[in-house]
């Protein structure tokens, strides 16, 4: 029998450790000058890259970390210095400014690359992943893991479409590990590569578990605090042991949490989704404004396309490794871009399913490809459900253009409306 | 394609003089209204609008639909800001608002994961317009030995769905006679900027824009015969070199700059080469007349094309493009212009920069909007730069 006190927030108390591990493995990697490859959590292809023991370096991590740590604004200013304009995503300018200084992070210091690997998966990442090209001149595969090209969807297996795109990812998967092979001088060890596939397919599981038990009352985490740092685990330690174990201790003491029903905040008022990318700069205030008056996050886009598919919880065939990675990674990363390109129908589908009572909104000046169309997703939604929903537009890294005091004002607007809509409820029911 | 008259009658325009047929292009290409997609339309046709910044544009014309290249337009916002957050180009606003509007009549609607936001615009237009609306997916992984499988592959997809559309078959002799009327085309736009590298006094870059963007909202037929008829007269002008310095204009591949904005550009720099709508010049040779029509498409936008800030290709640094191209045009400088909010290209601007500090080859960084109308302060920097290299 496990005692409460020592399962019931083992999941943030463990993902931290494991994090600052990370870090330092990272830090003792640029000290014995190891290479690494620098990679993106939306196709990371941790799988492969981990077959080869190389170290995975993930900048849009490293770069988070500095405004959680509020240290942004010193890494922008000086990548504004070198060139770039406010107008492009913070998360570049911090990394820039990171490589600039050597490595330099607010956690240590970070490995130089010696592989740049980015997907079409954001446009960003093609052009950030330009940049250590020519700044390290060092090889850059661009992967291209074709999305949904309508807002019904994606081909499903087995269809001539799907096979094109999965047959072209299998080719580029293979030209990957060639380019692998050359930079490491090893071989590909195919029962190495199907162990890592197995790790992976645990935390799947596991992460896709995770997030259904959220659905239940009260919410056993928040998705915008906690759910971030078991997105850093997922990403971080994808394809590794320590992850599979870590994830599949979070479903034990998720299942503990909800068996006992025991929430993550003791009066849970309103359930909301988040939709769009954190508000860095002032993290822990940000989740105060919802949490203080009962508001809690059951669900977030970001813990969707974030976590690069894995809330699927697709599970690759072992018996055929590289084949059913190509089929698993784009599935999975076309399923992240839906979360941000096609999204109405699924938040609608969300709202049912974890009995939403309001949407958060955060659109974000450095990320356009999660923030352009939430505008219309607002309208499109409300269209289809009768929902408070919330619009606050600042930013993932720049304090510039986040001010506290204007997103306080309209967090208790709308907790007002919430409130009112509430009572007309209630009044509504009594009345019938 | 099928023969349907526009309100633009291209025979009686190339009758004009010179400089008055060159005015008569200017009105069309600045009217708001897209009268020539609408007497398209009101005939019959229909129109497939794409998005910046390439579309194998033969797959719509072999279906006999009128490709028109969705390039925002110099509007003021009525609806379209409502369906969209405050950090954004201008192109992907105005670009939704001749279309809700109705200006811009389409029957289907293609973008492309060129930019973060761009990607997004099939789902804008799936919420808002009745017709259909996807992303083309061309490859980034262009040197992968699977991309032009991949990439004739989804060309056979759409042009799949276009037929759809269309509400007819194509076959492989239409997408051939198709490929071969673009070729003309193609040829005629090389034959023109070759004008402007050789002898920029001839055609100053606000004109060769106007003769090069009519294509996005012509029959390409049509814009052929115009080429054919104005082209010969640029060359005989009777015009003089002036004491300016010639330079080459970067920046233009999506939003447009207004044409203002050339002017005062042309004012005081020939512009021997630039990058302004480069999707309809994307492809630098003839596309293969034999053989497989989709497959030669393929293999001409894998290897046989210009480069943009929207493309990786490690066979084509973009830098080293840039120093190519200003080269090859004998430019002195650069002006290395970014629409505001265009992420692409402001961080290209970085790496543009570096390089020609590395040449030692002047440059000159601006940003613009297409809906700008005040050119002043830019005139006095351009002018101010211009007079820097002139008198160094």
């Amino acid at each position: 029998m496990i005692a409460e006190q020592e399962i019931v927030g083992r999941g943030a108390v463990e993902g931290a450790r494991l994090m600052r591990d990370w870090f330092a493995r990272l830090d003792a990697a640029a000290e014995r000058k190891e290479p690494a490859a620098y990679v993106f959590v939306m196709g990371s292809l941790a799988e492969i890259l981990r077959a080869f023991d190389m170290h995975l370096v993930f900048p849009e991590i490293n770069s988070l970390q500095t405004a959680v740590r509020h240290v942004a604004h010193e890494y922008l200013g000086m990548a504004e210095d070198y060139g770039y304009s406010p107008d492009v995503c913070g998360y570049v300018k911090a990394d820039v400014a990171m490589q600039l200084q050597g490595g330099k992070h607010s956690m240590g210091r970070l490995p130089k690359p010696a592989l740049a690997l980015a997907t079409n998966a954001c446009n960003t990442y093609v052009k950030w992943a330009e940049f250590w090209e020519r700044y390290y001149k060092i090889p850059m595969v661009t992967l291209d893991i074709p999305g949904s090209r309508t807002a019904a969807g994606g081909a499903a297996p087995g269809t001539d479409a799907f096979e094109s795109d999965r047959r072209y990812l299998e080719i580029q998967l293979r030209e990957l590990i060639t380019e692998c092979e050359r930079i490491t001088g090893t071989r590909l060890d195919m029962d190495r590569l199907r162990e890592v596939l197995d790790y992976t397919n645990r935390m799947a599981a596991a992460w896709k578990r995770v997030l259904e038990l959220n659905r239940g009352r009260p919410a056993l985490f928040n998705a915008l605090v906690d759910g971030t740092v078991y997105l850093g685990v997922l990403n971080a330690l994808r394809g590794t042991r320590e992850g599979a174990e870590y994830f599949e201790r979070l479903v034990e003491e998720m299942e503990y949490k909800a068996a006992h029903r025991l929430g993550t905040i003791q009066d849970e008022k309103y359930r909301l989704l988040f939709v769009g990318v954190p508000c860095y700069p002032i993290f822990r205030r940000f989740h105060e404004m919802f949490a203080d008056q009962g508001g809690v996050f059951v669900a977030s886009s970001y813990l969707w396309f974030a976590a690069g598919g894995l809330d699927l919880g697709f599970q690759y065939d072992l018996t055929r490794p590289i084949e059913s990675l190509a089929e698993g990674v784009l599935v999975g990363v076309r399923h992240a871009g839906d979360a941000m390109l096609f999204h109405d129908q699924s938040l609608i589908e969300q709202v049912d399913q974890f009995g939403a009572d309001g949407i958060v909104y955060h659109p974000v000046k450095s990320c356009r490809t999660v923030s352009t169309s939430l505008a219309g997703s607002r309208k499109a939604v409300m269209k289809a459900r009768d929902i408070q929903c919330l619009f606050i537009e600042s930013d993932m890294m720049d304090r510039r253009v986040v001010s506290e005091a204007q997103l306080k004002n309209r967090i208790d607007a709308f907790f007002e409306g919430l409130g009112s809509q509430r009572l007309r409820t209630i009044a509504a029911t009594v009345t019938a | 394609m099928s023969a349907v008259a526009t309100d633009f009658d291209v025979a009686a325009v190339a009758a004009l003089p010179l400089d008055a047929a060159l005015g008569a292009c200017r009105d069309l290409l600045e009217d708001p209204e897209f009268p020539t997609v609408h007497a398209w339309k009101a005939s019959g046709g229909k129109v497939l609008g794409h998005f910046q910044v390439y579309f194998p544009e033969e797959l719509a014309h072999a279906a006999g639909m009128l490709p028109v290249k969705v390039r925002g337009a110099p509007v003021e916002m009525r609806q379209a800001d409502s369906h969209f957050g405050s950090y954004l180009c201008s192109i992907l606003r105005s670009s939704l608002e001749v279309s809700l509007d109705g200006r811009l009549p389409l029957d289907m609607f293609v973008t492309h994961p060129i930019c973060d936001a761009a990607r997004n615009l099939a789902g804008v237009w799936a919420r808002n317009l009745p017709y259909p609306s996807q992303i083309l997916y061309l490859p980034q992984n262009v040197n992968s030995s699977g991309s032009a499988a991949y990439l004739r592959d989804e060309y056979a997809r759409i042009l799949g769905d276009i037929e759809a559309v269309a509400g007819r078959a194509v076959t492989e002799g239409d997408l051939r006679r198709s490929v071969a009327v673009f070729n003309e085309n193609r040829r005629l736009l090389r034959d023109m900027y070759a004008i402007k590298r050789e002898t920029p006094w001839l055609l100053p870059v606000d004109q060769a824009y106007v003769l090069v963007a009519l294509g996005a909202i012509l029959r390409r037929e049509d814009h052929n015969a115009l080429l054919r008829a104005l082209v010969p007269q640029i060359r005989n002008r009777a015009a003089r070199p002036q004491d300016k310095i010639r330079i080459m204009l970067e920046g233009g591949f999506c939003e447009q700059p207004p044409l203002d904005l050339l002017a005062v550009i042309g004012q005081s720099c020939y512009v021997v080469d630039d990058d302004l709508l480069i999707g309809l010049r994307f492809l630098v040779r003839d596309v293969d007349e034999q053989g497989d029509p989709l497959a030669a498409l393929a293999d001409a936008y894998l290897n046989g094309s210009s480069y943009s800030p929207v493309q990786h290709d490690t066979r084509k640094p973009k830098e080293r493009m840039l120093l190519e191209r200003l080269r090859g045009a004998g430019a002195q400088a650069a002006i290395l212009a970014a629409a505001k909010m265009c992420e692409p290209g402001l961080d290209e601007q970085v790496a543009y920069t570096k390089a020609l500090d590395e040449e030692h080859i002047p440059y000159f960084v601006t940003e613009f909007e297409e809906k700008m109308s005040g050119f002043d302060q830019m005139q006095l920097q351009l002018e101010t730069f211009v007079e820097s290299i002139l008198f160094d």
